[in-house]
Formats: structure tokens, sequence, C-alpha cells
């Protein structure tokens, strides 16, 4: 099977994803599913991110929604919820897709603002073909603690940016933030979404005949009242007009404050206060 | 596209019975052309590939399916419009073999040369067969934004249908780009006949266009309509219903829809699908409303249009992705 992988990236891949397909019969449902199961890269993977430190599967410490087949590939919403009893001594979080190309969707490290309640982060991500999708929860003490879930899905990164594409770098740096309904135990949640194309590099120009230069948001900061709630480091494989839902620590002053930049060292801001406030 | 490999294989086996039945029916009742048009030429080998809707005018229904070996791309509707010296063919099928039916079809009808192949829009299913008439040198025909469509997914394309379809089925099939962008409204001369084309905004995709003959008030919408097929949204919801709407007011004798039969009423034949898009718009923009998610949307939204449209669980979360990730921006 590695074979098959070599010559499926070599030069003429479609006859050799053609071939694959004839030989497997209909078992080969659509590209690159085939191709995912055949190899376990996670154990490369986490040595890249993590060196020798030990990744333990726990999902008392942390949870991972996602859809088992997203039916677009570029916009697969995952959720991630750290217990109450963990928030307090979580102090970052890594979501990675094991095959994307680039694997590491967002790294966030959380301040004090984040809270000590129950702690979500809910965001959309691309997947580019089968894949494990992980959330990795790093402690005050230095442990790695995981959740696992596997995704059917395929060609996320590469899906050409938006739908319309005039549209889509005509608006980019709109910002919505917003304060949500719904906080308990001193938890309070917000949503904040920023226009951006999100180019992954991945994507062809037609005029010129070039993949379009990755260009994308490096990072994104938002505090409530002048306190970190988490500071978020991305890629690529965050979906374009980027989306993240958090939960953060009520307060005397409630005020948000989102501030991002991209590759190209635009910034963008943004605030949000209480209604009534 | 996307399916599991036991309900592909099923509805491949429910889409024959269909096919059969529907030969059955037409032989023994005499029933309309549009009925034979409903099987394949490979599923009776007599029934026509295209039925003639009007005077000169002609069109293929394809399968309501998805890409399988059995239908060989063979998935959306096609047609031509023969002049006094040429002809025009919209769309092209799904495969360099859907097109040569295509075009074994219309060499069947006239010998004249074909001057124009015109694509209603980007998507394989309608591009693919695009090959088969390159050696007639006709111009290829489509709206200016195209080929930055196209190009842009033309891997993907050409990787995951050739996979569905398997290397001997696919053989041949290549995209083939407009030579003629379309920027504006055009009129295309086959000799004594005029047709005319004519772009519009965003709305399925970014590049749609459709095509009138004059001559008979017919209007081919390409993926502008859909009847049977669930709608599958490529483009803009906003955008779809407000051409729907403005294409509703533009009377024709009858339109041939890019999925479902191939002539239908104008502008009854709207109804349904201009109804599916407002009942996932309105839903959708209650759900951003009430601070849901994308997530919570793909789980409610639309449900109850499931029994309206074939291949419903393929394309509807899709749909409502899509849309709410253009409706949150509105």
């Amino acid at each position: 099977m590695a074979s098959t992988r070599t010559a499926a990236q070599g030069a003429a891949p479609l006859r050799a994803l053609a071939l694959l397909a004839a030989g497997l019969l209909i078992a080969a449902c659509f590209w690159s599913g085939a191709r995912a199961d055949e190899e376990d890269i996670w154990p490369a993977l986490r040595a890249d991110l993590f060196g020798e430190r030990a990744v333990t599967e726990d999902t008392t410490a942390v949870s991972l929604e996602a859809p088992y087949r997203a039916e677009d590939a570029a916009l697969v919403p995952l959720t991630v919820r750290i217990p109450a009893q963990m928030a307090g001594s979580v102090k970052s979080l890594k979501l990675v897709i094991d095959k994307n190309p680039a694997p590491l969707v967002a790294d966030f490290t959380f301040g004090p603002a984040a809270g000590a309640g129950e702690r979500m982060i809910e965001t959309r991500v691309r997947v580019d073909m089968y894949s494990n999708v992980r959330a990795i929860v790093e402690t005050n003490d230095g442990r790695l603690l995981m959740a696992t879930k596997f995704v059917k899905a395929a060609g996320g990164c590469s899906a050409p940016a938006l739908k319309d594409t005039d549209a889509a770098l005509a608006e980019a740096g709109k910002m919505q933030i917003k304060l949500l309904a719904g906080a308990s135990d001193g938890q309070r949640e917000g949503e904040l979404k920023i226009r951006h194309p999100q180019y992954s590099g991945l994507q062809l120009n037609q005029v010129t005949g070039y993949y379009i230069p990755a260009k994308f948001l490096r990072v994104i900061d938002v505090e409530r009242a002048g306190e970190r709630v988490f500071r978020m480091e991305g890629g690529i494989s965050l979906s374009e007009n980027p989306s993240i839902r958090f939960s953060y620590a009520a307060g005397a002053d409630e005020t948000l404050e989102v501030k991002a930049e991209d590759t190209d060292g635009r910034t963008f801001t943004g605030r949000a206060t209480p209604k009534g406030a | 596209m996307r399916n599991d490999v036991r309900s592909h294989l099923d509805r491949r086996a429910a889409l024959r019975l269909l096919s059969a039945l529907s030969g059955l029916l037409a032989a023994s009742t005499k029933i309309s052309g549009v009925a034979l048009a409903e099987t394949s030429p490979n599923a009776s080998g007599t029934s026509p590939f295209a039925v003639e809707i009007a005077p000169r005018v002609y069109a293929h229904k394809g399968h309501v399916a998805l890409y399988a070996p059995a239908n060989e791309g063979d998935i959306s509707n096609a047609g031509f419009v023969v002049g006094r010296d040429a002809v025009a063919v919209i769309d092209t099928g799904g495969s360099a073999r859907v097109g040569a039916h295509l075009h074994q079809a219309i060499r069947q009808v006239t010998q004249l040369p074909i001057r124009y192949v015109i694509n209603t829009h980007m998507h394989p299913d309608h591009v693919f067969g695009n090959s088969a008439f390159e050696a007639d040198q006709p111009a290829f025909v489509g709206h200016h934004k195209l080929a930055r469509g196209l190009s842009a997914r033309a891997e993907r394309y050409l990787a995951i249908n050739g996979e569905l379809l398997g290397a001997d089925v696919f053989a041949g099939t290549k995209i083939v780009l407009p030579t003629l962008a379309i920027s504006d409204v055009t009129k295309l001369d086959l000799g004594g006949r005029e047709i005319i084309i004519e772009p519009q905004k965003t709305a399925h995709t970014d590049n749609d266009l459709i095509v009138r003959d004059s001559e008979t008030g017919t209007v081919f919408l390409g993926d502008l309509l859909f009847s049977e097929h669930i709608p599958t949204l490529d483009g803009s919801i906003l955008g779809w219903m407000s051409v729907l709407d403005t294409l509703a007011q533009a009377p024709a004798q009858r339109v041939v829809p890019g999925h479902g039969p191939p002539s239908m009423p104008w502008p009854d034949a709207a109804k349904p699908i201009r109804h599916y898009l407002q009942v996932v718009t309105d839903e959708i923009r209650a759900m951003i409303k009430a601070d849901h998610t994308l997530s919570d949307a793909t789980k409610t939204v639309g449900f109850s249009e499931r029994d309206a449209w074939q291949l419903f669980e393929d394309y509807h979360v899709r749909n409502v992705s899509a849309a709410f990730a253009e409706l949150e921006w509105e």
C-alpha cells in the first residue's frame, strides 16, 4: 500500500487513483478515503509536537465533538469541552488533524479570564482527508491529555476559498463579536467571527497558474476587560471566515476585546460590551 | 458525490429498476417521448437519448443519481438547438462517454456543424463531456467566471469523479475551458436562429448562465432550476432566490432544468426549489438570531423538505452548512 501512496503523489496521480479505484472495486468510495487508513501517522506527529512526552487519552479531562461524516470538508464544526474540575489546571489546548497538510489547527493559550467553570471552545476546521481529529490539553503540571474523534471528510484544505471568490476578498477583516445568553456558574459565552479567506496555499490561481500564497489569521487575542481569555495561534486548517465560540469568566466589566493579525501583518480589532452596560 | 457504499449500491439498484419500469411503461402505453427520455440508450438500446421538446430544440434527461459506473456520469440534463446553418449544444454530461452519447444523438438529427458548446456552469456533471466535441472545433462558451472556478477545482473534480466512475468509464474525460467568455447578454447565430446567452449573478455557483431560444420560447436554465433532484448550493442562497425571482418575471414557453424532466412549464417549475431555498433561509436566520451554531443548524434546518426531494441525504446538510456560512454575514 505504501507504493500506492507514493504513486498517488507522483506525476500521474489521477491515473494511479483511477487504477486504485478499479482495483478496489466499489470499496473505494471517494478519493483519499482509501489512502487515509493506510498508516498511523500519529506517533510521528506526536514526536514532532511534543517530543518524548506522553500524551494520554483521557476523556474525563477533555471531550471533543465532531461529526463522523463531514458534509462540507471545508467547514467541519468541532466543539471541545473541559469540565469545571479540570478547567483551573488547564493552560493550553491544541487542535490537531493528523492527515491535514498542516496538522496543528490551532493552539489556544488560556488566561485568567477563561474562568474556572466548564470551559468550551467551538470552531470550524478544514479536513483534507479521512483523519483522526484530536483535542490535547496541557495541564499546569505538564500532563498532556487528549480526546480523539475520527472524521470522514475529503478535500477541505484545497477547497477553493469561498463559494463567491470576489465577495471573500472584498469583505476581509470584518468582525462580529457577540456576548451570548445562557450563562451559568460564573461563566459567560462569547462568539467571534472574522471575515478572512484563510488561503491555504493549496488553492490554484487560474489567472496566474500559480498557487495562491498562504494568507491566514496567525494569531487572535481575546480579552475580557484587559485580561486574557485566550490567545489562539492558528494555521491554514482553520476554516475561512473563522468562527470561534468560547466560554469566559463573568466579571464586573464584561467587555470583550479582540485583536487578530494575519500573515501579512494586517491587524483587525473589535470589541463588544454587554447590553445595558 | 458523497455517500457510503451501501446506499450507493441500493440507489443504483433502485435506479435500474425505475429505469426498467419506465421503459416498460413507455413501451406498453406509448406515452410521450418525455417518458421515453427517462431511459438511457444503454438501458434500452432503442429509446432516444434526447427528445424534441420544441421545434428543433432537443433535451436529454440525466439520471437523478450520484456519479456511478452504471450511469457513466449521466446525471444531469443536456440539450441542443439546431439552426439553419449550425448547432449549439447546452451542457455535455458528466464524462467524455456521456458527451459522446450526446454527440451521437445530435448526429442522428442533423449533420450541421456544431458551432457552439455552451456550459451553463462549472460543475463536472455539466462540463465533463466537453472533450467529446473538441474535434468539431466549436466555440466553448461559458460565464466569464467559469474558467477561474473550474480551474481551481479541476484537480479534485477529476480525481473524485474519475474514482467514482472507474478508469474505463472515465477514459477521455478532461477539462475543456471556455474559449468564449460571457460577461454580458450575448446573441449567438445559428443561421436564421439566434440564441441568447444571459450570464447571472452568483446563485447556484458564481458562474451560472442561461440559454434562451427566442424562436420557441425555450430556456435552458442549467442548475438554476432543479426538479426531483435536491438543489445543491455552491454559490449564494440569497443570490439564487433573487435570480429565480427575476427569471420568473420573464415569460417562457418551457424551461429545461439542470436536473429533472427535460421540459417544464415556467414559472411554475420554480416553485418547489424557490420554496426549499426560502425554508432553509428562514430557518437558518431564526437559528442565527437565537445564537445557535452551524452545527445546531445542520441537525434541524429544512428537514421538513426531506420527502420533497431525491438525494436529500446526500446534499441537504451541506446546503445548510453553506447557507449558514453565508447568512451569518448578511
